[in-house]
């Protein structure tokens, strides 16, 4: 169920990374869901949900892959040489190495979705606002230690040498890319709004938790989307 | 009326539901905004702080926030304040966050009002 996969990286340069898998009891030709974790504090807030999510997508015969990326999660690389072009690519790669028919990404991973396969973006979120919401978040703790800063002056000291936001080490490249970052246009991807699934998501939770009533929502609402497809 | 008067008298307004029909047209607008703020106002508390609906519709003003509800640290304040924006369609700058306003949820309400009424 817990198993690896290995992103390959320009230069030759390979990560191991962790990947979670839940495939159905009866081995046949079923669909393989490739789902991209929600980024940075969501992540974790997001994390039982989403292998909740897996367990009931495979009850309805659907297998799901929950890998890691570089910089993320249990990954040895550092967050700040990571950058949403090179995510993407590597959401590329796991779908290849894991046999992907579809791709299921959570709020921020919408904005590194692979253009190659049918896609359903859970509540994504945009780019700007995930930023406006950890420097807020700096700003106050800051502000608890006597400094004053502005979300702008942190912003552009994080879009010209990075910066550390919530215990997120931000290199340059992902902050800029984060500062003007939305979901590729593709007539293949489609979003699943919080709306759907019903109840307030669980991202807005101060505390990680979790939620039967959306598990079943979300899972049903994908089962019945990659049945009809 | 000082700004500071009127401020508490929408809140007021707003929390005391029943009392209305003063007569005055103006202020009967500006209570029916705010009466509009607080539903929506304990709805993003309730969805932050995972409560249920009936603990924070019993939420007045002197209820405590920040200090008081050990789930609100500067994350969870940065995410209340984003939701606020999002939800209220409101902007809220660095220097409008003080300790008075997130202190209580009279001072949060006042300060969303404040806020929705200035476009």
């Amino acid at each position: 169920m817990i198993g690896s996969w290995t992103c390959e990286r320009p230069e030759g340069r390979t990560s191991k990374e962790l990947a979670v898998q839940i495939t159905p009891q009866v081995e046949a030709d079923e669909p393989t869901l490739l789902i991209l974790p929600a980024l940075f504090d969501e992540a974790n807030k997001l994390r039982r949900y989403t292998i909740e999510v897996m367990r009931r997508l495979s009850e309805a015969g659907i297998g799901s892959v929950l890998p890691d990326f570089p910089g993320m999660n249990e990954s040895m690389a550092p967050l700040s040489e990571q950058g949403l072009t090179q995510w993407r690519e590597d959401a590329e790669q796991a779908a290849q190495q894991f046999g992907a028919s579809h791709v299921l990404t959570i709020r921020g991973s919408a904005l590194f979705a692979p253009q190659t396969l049918p896609a359903w973006h859970y509540a994504p979120a945009m780019g700007p606002r995930i930023l406006r919401n950890m420097l807020r978040a700096q700003v106050l703790a800051l502000r608890e230690t006597g400094q004053q800063l502005s979300i702008d002056e942190l912003g552009e000291r994080g879009a010209a040498q990075g910066i550390e936001l919530a215990g997120w080490q931000f290199g340059p490249q992902l902050f800029s890319q984060l500062q003007e970052a939305e979901p590729l246009a593709n007539p293949a991807h489609a979003i699943i709004e919080q709306s759907e699934v019903g109840g307030a998501g669980l991202w807005l939770r101060a505390e990680p938790d979790d939620n039967a009533d959306q598990v079943a929502a979300l899972a049903d609402i994908i089962a019945a989307k990659i049945t009809a497809r | 009326m000082t700004e500071e008067s009127a401020k508490t008298a929408l809140t007021n307004a707003a929390l005391e539901i029943g009392q209305q029909g003063s007569g005055d047209a103006a202020k009967g607008a500006s209570a029916e905004r705010a009466k509009a703020v607080d539903p929506q106002l304990k709805q993003i508390l309730c969805d932050v702080l995972g409560l249920d609906a009936d603990d924070v519709s019993a939420f007045d003003a002197d209820t405590g926030l920040f200090g008081h509800v050990p789930e609100l640290d500067s994350m969870a304040v940065a995410g209340l304040l984003t939701e606020m924006e999002d939800r209220l369609d409101i902007i809220i700058e660095d220097e409008d966050v003080d300790g008075e306003m997130l202190e209580t949820y009279g001072g949060l309400l006042d300060f969303a009002i404040a806020k929705v009424e200035e476009g």
